[in-house]
């Protein structure tokens, strides 16, 4: 603890201010303006992003304020108290009848205590610490956590994907009834995606979980999204990597979305998870689970799960917009990406300059597929003559592939083969319903507010 | 009032938390409307609280009563007045600066220090009346002092905070709350414990108001202004009785207050005595009677009394309804007998306690919510009831006992809480929020919450500010209520008129009125007396822009004879309010005498002489100035007009 620093995020005028006063973060102070009033309370670090001007203190009423540093005419220091912080265990009742569940962290605060003072999240993780929070847990199952790595989300990369990979194959392997992982939400449409590929044939289930609302707060998602995900992975008979987070925004069921077919449509919601295309496997609630899909595959203890974590991330999405110039796609071969996902308008569409761009990208041995920017829908490339130039340059629709699934597939077939017929056979090939034949009538439903008929049904339905 | 207590003996104290509604056109972390009530819905949600965690690894008592009650929490959105921030789907947008400006006016008027970085916390709250579970609040000022009957009141902070949502309705598990006036800027201005009498809350609270509404920048209403009132005496703790609705109510709130705490307190000295000194000490243990009830004739004791009062309150599993099948719950409170009877409040008993205790947390809201052996019903057998009763649960003369019914769970849960009132007790008063009536008395809500569920709201970095833009406000601060008050009773305002002025905004219009010119005690009369007037007249004086009356003002400086005809034109300017002044003046023909005006006076003395009226001088003047003024009032002078009158008719009525 010696290396911490004790005036931590301060700088400029505050930092030499306390210093000169001779106190520091976590002091408990009597501090003096220079208009005679008396704050009483605790100095609290300060956010390395606020200004160098301002002192805060936490007060004995719980409320925060910060005080100019240069209007604080006495200190007296009456105390210091740095805050240890530690989540009350309680030991997670072992029973030999439930199933075993193994949770996996890779970061995000599925659940978590506050530091009240800073506001600072803290993960609550082990198996102890989460039947602390979530006691709900233990009639369940017997839950055993290991925290493969701790970044958020949007730091996710290929090389996690690969220890994720290979630590749920080990879990399996080890005897596990179900995993769950726990992820931030931002990309872990992605992580789904790709665990998808990298590990096939398993023989339980395999859930994503995160939230929406950070479980700090009395109204989170967590705890729920963790009840959830956990009965999932211990009870259902969906062998797949899902997604298990809320359908609606009401406290009242999840819902198992398809790993390749599932995308996070809002920034802030709490159904924030959309199976696009199709329709989620899976509801689960309090009373167990209701099947909406008859086409998954079951779970199979005997079923033996491959693990074939590699990838390429020399790869790319290009995002189509009116206008995009050539140079980008020849600036992309030129730095050596052997993959690009096109993100097409409508049908999967581009405009004609770029054509002599992508030829010169495909003759350079880069693979070249596309998907579309609306997410529902098929790559039809054959409707327009547009469309028929493009696979003539050697672009390979996709079909109903999601821009996201691709790329993360892309980037795992290309670590097997550069061969351009075996790419193109293999990404058009679904291993786990990233490409459908069909798309049901109600896999496209975003109801538009405002029409009667959609009141009418928000009015009689939980939101 | 009942009971009576001296309460400097007593030692009460009381402070105030006064909740005033800003006037802002949009709420306080999006960009809704403010101020748009509704009281329909178009789309429902369901949640629930969970308690999370203290510094220390505990649960905050409070969070963990609120989790223990098992609330379905359900909320109406109406699409007009909620986006997808009130319903906790989407982080706030940045504090609305306007309501930290207003939120500096207060501290100015109350001559509070300013903080110079304004941090917006979160105050939990897991009753449901926020769905993000806590409260975005932030102190703006401290440190602040009210003039007070001689002395001085110190103002402890000013802090502006989002508005809560309103209750509907809460029965059983199920609680279900309006959305319209959650996120509505507030403003909270909070006193030191500074008030010694139910009298002094009441005129503190008026008080405070017109501090508010001196501003000029608060909503006017109903629900517009709630306080919190903490009282306590000596040897006692804070209570905070929670949204008092109007000043007028204080004082019997304040006074049962004082009541009940001292009388738990002598509660408390009869607990220990009976040797009751820590939690281990109080014994309540319970069985199920369901049977013993099967044929009573208080039929809600009956499984059918019961299953008739969940059908006619229409109360669904997993919604209003909790866990378990019906059950008719007896518990032995040992050595407690005689407890239950122990007055509190006036009129009302320590059973009443346990009453609200068990209505909040377990949930069972079924009049009389209990029973028990110190005020059992009247009935025809019911001696050998309550007989039944005792010997089931092996009850020794000391012992006394309470009865609960409904889903088993909810018994269990009311039996538990029995218990932890009694160890409540055996500390004297606990730290209560109460809920006040109309009648003076108060019932449980919540524990009070203590500093452990205030923490930094992460989503909202802070607000610098700066000694200019303080200094800005400053300038153009309006009066404060009391040097108002001093400077008007020096004009021999009357103080009711005073009050009216602050408190409905009148005094801005003086104050601008007197800074174009016109004389302030004709300013403030106009304004508080004649408008007032006017407006009760039915004449909608409201809708007139303040520029109106100044026009007005200017014009009676420059033509004082308007004045006498201040009426016709405040009613003609009701009816044209957006037409200048000038333009509603000319159509009336006023401000000028009219030609031959003089002459038209002899018509009128001959007409004063043809109606047969009594004709002593003095009343034919009277009558004759009534009939010419009709037509010339605000044309010319009234004493001009009467000089003339007076020649005419002396020279024409010598013989009268």
């Amino acid at each position: 603890m010696s290396t911490v620093d004790p005036l931590k995020g301060y700088k400029g005028l505050a930092r030499e201010t306390l210093a000169r006063l001779g106190v520091r973060v976590w002091s408990e102070v009597e501090l003096t303006n220079d208009a005679g009033s008396v704050f009483t309370g605790v100095i609290l670090p300060r956010s390395e992003t606020f200004d160098d001007l301002h002192v805060v203190l936490k007060l004995k009423n719980g409320y925060n304020v910060g005080v100019h540093a240069s209007r604080i005419t006495g200190v007296v220091e009456t105390g210091y108290k740095e805050a240890v912080y530690k989540i009350p265990e309680k030991d997670f009742p072992a029973r030999p009848n439930l199933p075993k569940v193994t949770l996996l962290g890779t970061g995000g605060t599925i659940a978590s205590r506050l530091d009240y003072r800073t506001g600072a999240v803290i993960p609550a993780f082990s198996p102890g610490e989460l039947y602390g929070a979530v006691p709900e847990l233990a009639d369940i199952c017997n839950l055993t956590t290991k925290k493969i790595f701790g970044v958020f989300s949007e730091n996710m990369a290929m090389e996690n994907y690969v220890v994720l990979a290979r630590a749920i194959g080990d879990e399996i392997e080890a005897g596990a009834d179900g995993i769950v992982i726990g992820h931030g939400t931002d990309t872990m449409g992605h992580t789904a995606a790709i665990l998808s590929f990298m590990v096939q044939d398993t023989p339980v289930p395999i859930v994503l979980v995160g939230s929406q609302r950070s479980s700090d707060r009395p109204s989170s998602d967590a705890a729920l999204n963790l009840i959830h995900s956990v009965r999932a992975a211990a009870y259902c008979d969906i062998a797949e990597v899902m997604i298990c987070m809320f359908g609606p925004t009401s406290d009242r069921y999840g819902l198992l979305h398809r790993g390749t077919r599932c995308r996070k449509m809002h920034s802030s919601y709490r159904s924030t998870f959309r199976t696009i295309g199709d329709i989620p496997i899976a509801m689960v609630g309090r009373d167990g689970f209701t099947y909406l899909s008859r086409d998954f595959r079951k779970r199979d203890r005997s079923r033996k799960v491959q693990v074939d974590a590699v990838y390429d991330d020399r790869t790319t999405i290009l995002y189509y917009y009116p206008g995009m110039r050539p140079d980008l796609v020849d600036a992309l071969v030129e730095k050596g990406y052997r993959g690009i996902v096109i993100a097409g308008t409508g049908l999967g569409h581009i405009n004609k300059p770029l054509y002599p761009a992508i030829k010169r990208a495909v003759e350079a041995g880069v693979h070249v597929v596309m998907t579309v920017q609306t997410l529902w829908g098929f790559a039809q490339m054959y409707v327009y003559d547009t469309g028929r130039d493009l696979l003539d340059i050697g672009i390979v629709p996709l079909e109903n592939m999601l821009p996201e699934t691709a790329l993360m597939k892309l980037s795992w077939v290309l670590a097997h083969t550069d061969d351009r017929n075996e790419v193109m056979r293999m990404m058009r090939t679904p291993v786990s319903h990233e490409i459908t034949a069909r798309e049901p009538h109600n896999g496209y439903l975003i109801m538009q507010g405002g029409l009667p008929e959609t009141q009418e049904w928000i009015r009689g339905h939980w939101k | 009032m009942a009971g009576s207590i001296d309460y400097r003996e007593a030692g009460l104290i009381a402070g105030l938390e006064v909740h005033q509604q800003l006037l802002t056109p949009n709420k306080m972390f999006c960009r809704c409307p403010a101020g748009l009530y509704t009281e329909t819905h178009d789309g429902e949600v369901l949640r629930h609280m969970r308690p999370t965690l203290s510094e220390l690894g505990e649960y905050d008592g409070t969070a963990l009563m609120e989790f223990k009650t098992k609330k379905n929490i359900v909320y109406l959105l109406h699409e007009d007045n909620v986006c997808t921030y009130e319903m906790d789907d989407t982080p706030p947008f940045l504090v609305n600066q306007q309501a930290v400006d207003i939120a500096i006016e207060q501290c100015l008027m109350l001559g509070c220090d300013i903080v110079d970085e304004v941090h917006i916390a979160r105050k939990q709250y897991l009753d449901g009346s926020i769905p993000t579970g806590f409260q975005r609040t932030a102190i703006v000022g401290v440190n602040g002092r009210l003039p007070f009957r001689g002395r001085t009141i110190s103002i402890t902070q000013v802090s502006v905070e989002e508005d809560s949502c309103r209750e509907v309705s809460d029965k059983g598990h199920l609680v279900v709350w309006r959305t319209d006036r959650l996120g509505m800027p507030l403003i909270e201005t909070v006193t030191g414990p500074d008030l010694l009498t139910p009298e002094e809350v009441e005129e503190a609270i008026l008080l405070v108001g017109r501090v508010c509404r001196s501003t000029g920048h608060v909503r006017v209403g109903i629900g517009a202004s709630r306080q919190d009132v903490n009282v306590s005496v000596r040897g006692g703790r804070r209570v905070e009785i929670k949204g008092v609705p109007k000043a007028s109510w204080a004082r019997r709130l304040v006074h049962g207050e004082a009541i009940r705490q001292v009388n738990l307190l002598k509660l408390k000295d009869e607990l220990i005595r009976r040797g009751f000194v820590d939690a281990r000490s109080i014994e309540v243990d319970s069985a199920d009677v369901t049977a013993l009830f099967t044929a009573s004739p208080l039929s809600f004791l009956t499984r059918e009394g019961w299953d008739r009062f969940v059908a006619g309150e229409k109360r669904r599993p997993g919604f209003e309804l909790g866990s378990g099948p019906f059950c008719v719950r007896a518990a032995r409170l040992k050595g407690l007998a005689g407890t239950l009877a122990w007055p509190t409040q006036p009129e009302l008993t320590f059973a009443h306690e346990l009453a609200g205790r068990i209505r909040v947390i377990a949930g069972l809201d079924q009049s009389p919510i209990l029973l028990h052996s110190e005020k059992w019903p009247d009935y025809s057998g019911w001696l050998a009831e309550l007989r039944k009763v005792r010997g089931r649960l092996r009850c020794g003369p000391d012992d006394a006992v309470v009865v609960v019914w409904g889903p088993d769970e909810d018994t269990r849960t009311a039996v538990a809480e029995i218990r932890l009132r009694y160890i409540d007790a055996v500390g004297g008063v606990p730290n209560e929020t109460r809920q006040p009536f109309e009648d003076g008395s108060t019932d449980f809500e919540r524990i009070l919450p203590g500093p452990d569920r205030m923490y930094p709201d992460t989503d909202s970095p802070p607000t610098r500010v700066t000694r200019e833009r303080v200094e800005g406000l400053r300038a153009s601060l309006p009066a404060r209520p009391w040097d108002r008050e001093a400077r008007w009773d020096a004009l021999g305002i009357p103080k009711n008129t005073a009050h009216f002025l602050i408190r409905r905004g009148g005094a801005t219009l003086v104050e601008k009125l007197v800074a174009a010119g016109a004389n302030e005690r004709d300013a403030g009369f106009f304004v508080g007396e004649k408008l007032k007037f006017l407006k009760r007249k039915g004449v909608p004086v409201e809708a007139v822009p303040h520029e109106r009356w100044v026009e007005m003002f200017r014009f009676f400086s420059q033509k004082p004879v308007l004045k006498e005809a201040w009426e016709r034109i405040a009613r003609e300017t009701g009816r044209r309010p957006l037409d200048p002044l000038e333009a509603t003046l000319s159509d009336l023909g006023l401000g000028d005498p009219p030609p031959a005006w003089r002459d038209s006076l002899l018509g009128v003395v001959a007409g004063a002489h043809t109606t047969g009226h009594d004709s002593s001088p003095g009343r034919l003047l009277r009558h004759a100035t009534g009939l010419a003024m009709r037509s010339l009032r605000g044309k010319v002078p009234a004493r001009d007009v009467i000089a003339i009158l007076e020649v005419l008719l002396s020279a024409t009525g010598g013989e009268a």
